[in-house]
């Protein structure tokens, strides 16, 4: 009985202090960030990776979320017969919901499990020893301008999600349902406000920021070996998804 | 001058340094010799606080660096330069940029001042026509003078070599036994070296401590490290499996 109360109590504190940890190395990021001497070529190096990495797979998944959402706005609003009103509906679920959400997704799958891989590898090669060993912070110049870097692309790989998601439910909606493109426009234009394109890019900011701090957490303290590089990936992966939900439930609750 | 004070350091109830006090002489290399898996890593580590004891001091030029916060560290750890086990080579940088990536990080220099001295490093260690190459296109012995070459590239006034021959053949062995004596002719840095290069590497060395059962034996000259009555240093240069280190 009072074993288990020990295991239970040690199990906490040791589930309290790794989340201060994680919570300590985000700090610290961040903070070596703005220290100089800035590391600008990386983190256009890094925005470059994100950005070129992510492109096609967030570009293609934005298509197809558009497509269907098409179709799936369609059926429903026919039911009221408010199909004019598709454009509305697709856009205002993109801008504020699964643009944000589905992008995030399709960087963690593409970059942040790469993160999460490249800095356990680099750990288990004496990389980040080396890095230390030579007086260069190695969170400075490892995970400052990936964090960085996820600020400024994330954002813009929203948006690109979010035109061509609406392309996509255009293109079902306008030419393969027929309905009318005018409305399809006006009421997109009519429905949308500032807070919505604003609600987005937040949230879009913000699971930039988790991502990469997960990624790199992980993999930064991943252990110095094959199976624990491995574990680490998947880890990082599953935690990002899981706090990208949570954290969006947050943000919809404040924001709405 | 580094100066090692009762130190202790054990992984999960594995007990590997009991206590280990130890000088290293200010312009001289010291080796460490002793069996695979006796902490002699473990040991070198200390000495630029990658590692921290979990009891006892180490002091570089009288400061102790244990509980040293990071800035006052890193000051300390620019004296340093450190060729690791496994060269720890940044992988995603070809071999030049990283024997040019201290002098890019740390110093103003030029990119012509760059380029000269690092194809001069890489031409003494042997890899002129190599810089092209990413670290995973190497062999395992280029690796470590690759690394060799970035662990002198800052004139460092400490450098730790942790078996900078291990892997190589015997000729390239003793031609980088000769680089190292010829670099510590040239800027007399305190030279810490890991080998099992033995004996060939007694030539180099001003001293040898023998780490064996998580304390230093035995430190001495070559000469009289070879002649010690000491029976785990005659059991280790003998290479004989009976006396009093265990291994299997
Ligand atoms: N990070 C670590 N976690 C757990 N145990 C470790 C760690 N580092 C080293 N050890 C243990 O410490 C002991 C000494 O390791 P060390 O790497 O110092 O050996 P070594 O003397 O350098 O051997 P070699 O000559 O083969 O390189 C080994 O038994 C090893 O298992
Ligand atoms: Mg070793």
């Amino acid at each position: 009985m009072l074993s288990l109360l020990g295991r239970i109590g040690r199990y906490a504190t040791e589930q309290i202090a790794g989340m201060g940890r994680m919570f300590s190395f985000l700090m610290s990021a961040i903070f070596l960030a703005f220290r100089r001497p800035a590391k600008i070529y990386l983190i256009i190096h890094h925005i470059k990776t994100i950005g070129v990495e992510s492109l096609s797979v967030v570009a293609l998944s934005g298509f197809f979320t558009g497509m269907v959402m098409g179709f799936q706005g369609y059926y429903s609003l026919r039911k009221f017969n408010a199909e004019s009103w598709l454009g509305s509906a697709t856009a205002l679920g993109l801008l504020r919901e699964l643009g944000p959400v589905l992008s995030a997704f399709m960087v963690t799958g593409r970059t942040g499990s790469a993160m999460a891989a490249e800095l356990g590898t680099m750990r288990a090669t004496e990389q980040i020893d080396a890095l230390d060993s030579m007086a260069i912070n190695p969170v400075k110049y490892l995970v400052s301008p990936r964090v960085i870097a996820s600020l400024l692309a994330m954002p813009l790989l929203t948006a690109i999600f979010d035109v061509i998601g609406i392309f996509g439910s255009y293109v079902v909606g306008v030419s393969l349902l027929g309905v009318s493109s005018g409305s399809f426009f006006a009421g997109m234009e009519n429905s949308i406000v500032f807070h919505d394109v604003y609600s987005g890019f937040v949230k879009s900011l913000s699971f930039g920021l988790i991502i990469t701090w997960i990624c790199c957490y992980k993999g930064f303290y991943a252990p110095p070996m094959a199976t624990g590089v491995s574990q680490a990936t998947t880890e990082s992966v599953v935690l990002s998804f899981v706090l990208i939900l949570v954290w969006d439930y947050f943000l919809t609750s404040i924001m709405l | 001058m580094i100066r090692v004070v009762n130190l202790h350091k054990g992984f999960r109830g594995q007990q590997v340094l009991k206590g280990v006090n130890l000088e290293f002489a200010t312009g001289k290399i010291t080796t460490i010799v002793g069996t695979s898996g006796c902490g002699k890593t473990v040991l070198l580590r200390h000495l630029n606080a990658l590692l921290r004891p979990d009891e006892g001091e180490v002091f570089v030029d009288s400061v102790d660096i244990v509980k040293l916060p990071q800035k006052e560290l890193y000051e300390i750890r620019a004296k340093f330069g450190v060729l690791f086990q496994g060269a720890a080579l940044l992988d995603s940088m070809t071999v030049f940029d990283n024997v040019a990536f201290p002098l890019r990080e740390k110093t103003e220099s030029t990119a012509t001042e760059i380029k000269k001295k690092v194809e001069e490093r890489l031409e003494q260690v042997g890899l002129g026509e190599m810089g092209g190459k990413l670290p995973a296109e190497l062999s395992g012995g280029m690796k470590k003078r690759a690394g060799l070459a970035r662990a002198l590239i800052m004139d460092p006034e400490i450098v730790l070599f942790d078996e900078p021959t291990t892997g190589l053949d015997p000729i390239l062995a003793s031609s980088i036994h000769q680089l190292i004596a010829r670099m510590h002719a040239t800027f007399g840095f305190t030279g810490v070296l890991i080998s099992h290069t033995i004996p060939q590497v007694f030539d180099i060395s001003d001293y040898v401590a023998m780490l064996a059962n998580g304390v230093i034996e035995e430190l001495s000259p070559p000469k009289t490290f070879r002649a010690s009555q000491n029976p785990v240093v005659q059991q280790f240069i003998q290479g004989k499996t009976e006396g009093p280190i265990h291994v299997l």
